[in-house]
């Protein structure tokens, strides 16, 4: 147990330290990218407390990255602080999260799927068609970038550590959260929400608030995507979004607290890789030429030409394989290598008889 | 002695079916008190109806005098009612010491001080004397989902103990345990009954473990109370033979 701790801080470390050096050696693309994929962790942080850890299904997590946006960008572009942007935005989410939560005391599963889906639907299309509050389809532009004590953030580098400092305190209060006895009961409200009840947990009260919290951390993603990209219109929070983020947390490992920073490496940054992966040889440094025999270069460009296709077919086969996604898969591999031991000496009976 | 749970003329109508039909008794303080009867003859919409699980059509339900129908499961388990499902009810993906945590942290503080508060709700000390009694501590950290049925049995039953409940209703805590087990289960309620005074109300279809461990019976067939006594008076009265046995 401690030998995996130890492994497990190390590992995290090297990780922290990995992002903190990233941008040295990255262009602004794949700072901009490294960004993105912080910014929607956050918001697949949020899902994965709704749905993998409260059992909620939500598809309207892209709403509520949407309504984030919209608020940051409409009042930073009126001079407002981000700040008081992250404040309205949060807040705003959290209840209309809340109130989202409602229709979830009365239907589960896929019918809860649909009523959220359909209040995507009812956001999108208020961003689309309100022109007087969001103008429509031609968007919001000159998103700024903010500043924190009087520092501008506008450089991608800066940009991408504010927004790294962003995910390091939502994961922080994740952990707390789930640590707490709200995760114990989330989970408890997940697996046997009758049994929850009748010991005390006030199961409509951890509904509602496992879809204002979930809700509440997607509208923060969204309060940072908008002035990361700097112009917004509807079509980035279109369904698609909501389906994404869905992919994420499922991908990653639903209910597993690293499984959205995964998810989300497979969701924002597999597809970039696999688009540029054509010049991938560098990545086996002095076997380079070793691998372009055995990988030739037209195969690669035929991945990097249909990269889309190719992380398909690795999403399709992943959840064949491993239904609790990445973390869940290796989990999976820890578990057995400690109780194939026991395990061993029948099977090998068995074998001989 | 005082009377703790009382039960007055409780009716359940699903559609034109009298699943419980005006149904009255009353359980005193330290009692065991045995329900048994056919399979349908409404124990456990009985049990549902008194545990707010389902509203009852007509009738009353007082809990030390106060008037408690219709209230929520939760709301009415912190008063102090607990109870045991007829399906094994724990939770595969917490530990044995989480499942106990869980089932006691809701009934102090406020959701604030559950957020921010110790991370055990203060009942790690509890959960291990609960662990001890119930003979679970080689499976304290494991998750229930891995613990053998009998195990789970009695984890299920540990759970309902964990907040200190004045009245507890157990739903067959007897089937399908094996009779080592169920020995043991059965002298785990005894020991709780005199120690801690709780009160029971127990469904069974297990005859020798209810005749053993209650010292009265209601026999319930078609939703009404055909007969009550204690175990020897019971077993011996014709009308519940014919229930069980037929004509």
């Amino acid at each position: 147990m401690s030998a995996r701790h130890l492994f497990g801080a190390v590992a995290l470390a090297l990780i922290i330290a990995a992002l903190l050096a990233a941008p040295f050696g990255l262009k602004p693309y794949g700072i901009y990218i490294l960004t993105l994929w912080a910014v929607t962790t956050i918001a697949a942080i949020g899902l994965n407390l709704t749905l993998g850890y409260a059992g909620q299904v939500s598809l309207a997590q892209g709403a509520f990255v949407g309504i984030g946006a919209y608020v940051a960008a409409l009042l930073t572009t009126k001079g407002w602080p981000l700040g008081a942007a992250y404040l309205i935005a949060g807040v705003s989410c959290f209840g209309i999260g809340w109130l989202l939560g409602y229709p979830a005391l009365r239907v589960q599963h896929h019918y809860l799927a649909f009523v959220t889906l359909a209040f995507s639907t009812l956001v999108y299309l208020i961003f689309r068609n309100e022109e007087w509050l969001t103008g429509g389809i031609y968007g919001i532009s000159n998103v700024p970038r903010p500043s924190l004590f009087g520092y501008a953030l506008s450089r991608p580098r800066d940009f991408y550590y504010f927004c790294l400092a962003n995910l390091a305190l939502v994961s922080l209060a994740a952990w707390w959260l789930i640590r707490s006895p709200w995760g114990r009961a989330f989970v408890a409200l997940r697996e046997n929400p009758l049994r929850a009840l009748s010991l005390g947990v006030d199961t409509r009260r951890y509904t509602l608030m496992a879809f204002a919290l979930g809700a509440g951390l997607g509208g923060i993603s969204g309060v940072l995507y908008a002035p990361l990209v700097q112009y917004i219109d509807p079509t980035p929070f279109a369904l698609l979004l909501s389906l994404n983020l869905l992919l994420m947390v499922v991908v990653g490992g639903s209910g597993y607290f690293f499984g959205p920073f995964v998810g989300a490496i497979v969701a924002v940054l597999l597809p970039e890789w696999l688009q540029g992966v054509d010049n991938a040889y560098w990545l086996f440094g002095p076997y380079a030429d070793t691998a372009r025999s055995v990988l030739p270069p037209t195969a690669l460009k035929y991945v990097a030409k249909h990269y889309l296709v190719a992380y398909a077919i690795f999403v399709m086969v992943l959840l064949v394989f491993s239904p609790g996604g990445i973390i869940g898969f290796f989990e999976r591999r820890f578990a057995k290598t400690r109780t194939v031991v026991p395990q061993a000496a029948p099977a090998e009976a068995k074998a001989v008889s | 002695m005082s009377t703790v749970l009382e039960v007055r003329d409780l009716t359940k109508r699903f559609g034109g079916i009298h699943a419980v039909d005006g149904v009255s008794f009353e359980v005193n303080e330290g009692e065991i008190l045995g329900i048994i009867g056919p399979n349908g003859s409404g124990k456990s919409t009985l049990f549902n109806c008194i545990l707010g699980q389902l509203r009852p059509t007509s009738g009353e339900v007082k809990l030390d005098g106060r008037a408690v129908t219709g209230m929520r499961p939760c709301d009415l388990n912190r008063l102090g009612v607990s109870r045991t499902f007829q399906l094994l009810q724990v939770f595969p993906e917490l530990t044995v010491r989480e499942n106990l945590i869980l089932a006691a942290q809701e009934h102090k503080g406020t959701m604030l001080t559950r957020l921010f508060g110790a991370r055990d709700a203060g009942l790690s000390g509890d959960a291990d004397r609960m662990i001890e009694f119930f003979r679970l501590a080689h499976v304290a950290q494991n998750k229930a989902g891995a613990l053998s049925y009998g195990q789970q049995k009695l984890l299920d039953a540990a759970m309902a103990f964990m907040a200190g409940p004045r009245l507890v209703l157990l739903d067959e805590p007897a089937g399908g345990v094996n009779l080592t087990m169920l020995a043991n289960l059965r002298e785990r309620l005894e020991a709780i009954n005199r120690e801690e005074g709780a009160t029971f109300v127990v469904i069974e279809h297990n005859m020798e473990f209810v005749m053993q461990l209650c010292s009265r019976i209601l026999v319930l067939a078609e939703g009404r109370i055909i007969a009550q006594g204690d175990p020897a008076t019971v077993r011996s009265n014709p009308q519940v033979i014919e229930a069980y046995l037929g004509h």
